[in-house]
């Protein structure tokens, strides 16, 4: 690789140049931002990898603020979020802030992870770059329910109970199981204690280390576009692809806009809706946690009620959380389930474009049935909507085998500003 | 590798031995580095605190109505305690057929809490108040013939999370998320004295 201060003729002087020897920051900055070349037709779709890592970085500078002042412990938990609230100054805010940050944290990842299923990013040779992606939403789930915990308020207990209870669904171990995981008969102090510690040290470390991964592998193997076709495969006389732009200053100047959308929309939930009428934040969750009294309704926040409608979908316990589970771990193996030739939906036919769309409808309306109690009509919608859900997945290698697609283009389809 | 003119080539290397020595290291240090998780996995388990805290808790019989239920605490888990009257016993007969599991096979409680009344004195039924589904409390239905909970509802108890219907001696109804009949702890009467968290007899559970 080309590095341009130590092949330079003259050499530099001063601190730049004591740090840079010292330092791989040339070479670092030659192949990740002026060297990097990707595809020039990234669309709207491609802000939302660059706003979930702006989101991260959100949360850990929130909840670090929040850690000052939050006490864990059963008794004291409740009081410390009432008087960061009331007494820390601007501690609402922080507090907003983060609450409303995982909310906005959940939204651009499922946005990033419909782009994926839109363009076939998943697929061939980028299966690797998904399951650490996949790894990432997983430790992201267990980050946000163990936070939502922390506050103590009813609704963090009974989600905690239902939550927890999920595993005593396993045969044989499940119970012991979940006194192992609460430490108590009952989710209790030493239950607290511990998703404290995982949701502040553990959790985040993980995430910031898979967060890498992914990262590492996107730009070993370059980033997919809307037309999922290889820009390394025509390449200019500099030997860089010519569908590409240099990541830096073209894409990092594009992205600071969409960060700068990205932070007006969060501050419009901040400062005027911060609870989202109970969807970010849920009205029992105001009161202290009372292990005498379980809510009239207890429904996670919303980015889990897809999955949890689908547990409420199944008349039988064991299977229910079986389903829950699954629902979760089939999209670990889409690279293996999708036997198209080509990746992204542009080139592809009706049923693949049919499957994904009563996809995306059975994901949203699950989340909205998750959300109202498990009776009636709902349950049935539920069901529906349920199969739906599963069948997009478990059909896919039939339809994407058996679909007839569009030729792929030779070079990138990309219109230039005039 | 060349070094100090020493040049070791392939061909000095026993290379089946060091394979083995590597394998043989790495192997006994995996399973040193699995003992050495015990203790860490160890400390999640409920502390020596949690576990004095779980003694018997006791209840006077005589301070309850018939009809009447009460909630106690044992190991955080709230015990339900009715005292059944005769209709309420006799409530249980007639829908066995809506049940999962009539004859409690694949519930849990104790010997003596295995029979027709799920109690080992027919009106005093205990049970563990969590749901067996998902954990929530079930609530007191006890009034027979509520609309919204089906057609003929006995009296019983209903899960306001995820809809479980049970009877009066906490058997659930077909149609319930939840697969188990609700739980029975160990408990035992001595006159009008329930001590919940010991067997009768046995002593400690």
């Amino acid at each position: 690789m080309a590095n341009p201060s130590t092949s330079s003729a003259v050499p530099a002087k001063g601190l730049k140049a004591w740090l840079y020897d010292r330092l791989p920051i040339a070479s670092f900055m030659e192949s990740q931002l002026y060297g990097y070349y990707a595809p020039k037709n990234f669309n709207f779709w491609y802000y939302f990898g660059v706003l979930s890592l702006v989101a991260l970085v959100v949360q850990l500078f929130t909840g670090i603020f929040l850690t000052m002042f939050y006490k864990v412990g059963e008794e004291t938990a409740f009081d410390s979020v009432e008087f960061i609230m009331r007494e820390v100054e601007y501690g609402w805010l922080i507090r907003y802030l983060h609450s409303t940050g995982a909310s906005f944290f959940f939204i651009v990842v499922y946005l990033h992870m419909f782009r994926a299923l839109l363009y076939g990013s998943y697929k061939k040779p980028r299966e690797l770059l998904w399951l650490f992606g996949m790894a990432v939403y997983l430790a992201l789930m267990a980050e946000a329910f163990m936070g939502y915990v922390l506050p103590w308020g009813n609704m963090s207990f009974w989600g905690a109970q239902v939550i927890v209870n999920l595993f005593s669904t396993i045969p044989v171990i499940g119970p012991g199981l979940v006194e192992w995981i609460r430490g108590d008969y009952g989710i209790a102090d030493a239950t607290l204690n511990r998703f404290f510690s995982l949701h502040v040290v553990a959790i985040p470390l993980a995430l910031l280390l898979l967060v890498v991964l992914h990262l590492v592998a996107l730009r070993h193997k370059g980033s997919n576009n809307p037309d999922g076709i290889e820009i390394k495969e025509k390449l200019g006389p500099n030997g860089k692809p010519l569908d590409g732009i240099p990541f830096h200053p073209y894409y990092t100047v594009k992205d600071l806009v969409g960060v700068g959308v990205f932070f007006i929309l969060m501050a419009i939930v901040v400062f005027f809706v911060p609870t989202l009428g109970g969807l970010f934040l849920e009205a029992p969750n105001f009161e202290p946690a009372n292990p005498l009294s379980t809510p009239e309704h207890i429904a996670p926040v919303w980015y889990f009620t897809p999955y949890y409608a689908i547990l409420r979908a199944v008349p039988d316990q064991q299977l229910g959380a079986l389903l829950m589970f699954l629902s979760v771990a089939l999209w670990i193996f889409l690279p293996w389930l999708d036997r198209s030739p080509v990746r992204s939906m542009r080139y592809r036919g009706w049923m693949s474009r049919t499957a994904l769309t009563v996809f995306v409808i059975s994901f949203i309306a699950l989340g909205y049935l998750g959300l109202l109690p498990a009776e009636g009509i709902y349950v049935l919608f539920a069901r529906i909507f349920t199969i739906l859900y599963f069948a997009y997945f478990i059909l896919m290698p039939f339809y994407t085998k058996i679909e007839q697609t569009k030729p792929l283009p030779e070079r990138l389809t990309y219109h230039a500003h005039a | 590798m060349a070094e100090n003119g020493v040049i070791t080539t392939d061909d000095d290397v026993d290379s089946s031995r060091r394979k083995f020595l590597t394998t043989a290291t790495v192997a006994t240090g995996a399973v040193g580095a699995a003992f050495a998780l015990v203790p860490f996995v160890a400390s999640w388990k409920p502390s020596e605190r949690a576990r004095a805290l779980g003694a018997p808790t006791e209840l006077d019989l005589t301070k309850l109505a018939p009809g009447q239920m009460a909630t106690i605490v044992w190991r955080k888990q709230q015990i339900y305690v009715v005292k059944r009257t005769p209709e309420m016993l006799e409530s249980l007969q007639g829908h066995d057929a809506e049940l999962k599991d009539p004859n409690s096979e694949s519930s849990e409680q104790p010997e003596y809490a295995k029979n027709a009344v799920r109690a080992a004195r027919p009106d005093v039924l205990v049970l563990v108040g969590i749901c067996t589904h998902l954990g929530c409390l079930p609530k007191q239905r006890f009034q027979p013939n509520q609309a919204e909970l089906g057609p003929n509802w006995p009296g019983g108890f209903f899960c306001p999370c995820h809809g479980s219907r049970f009877d009066l001696a906490g058997r659930v109804f077909e149609g319930s998320p939840a697969s188990e009949n609700l739980r029975i702890p160990p408990y035992n009467i001595n006159g009008e004295l329930l001590t919940v968290g010991v067997d009768p007899e046995t002593g400690a559970a």
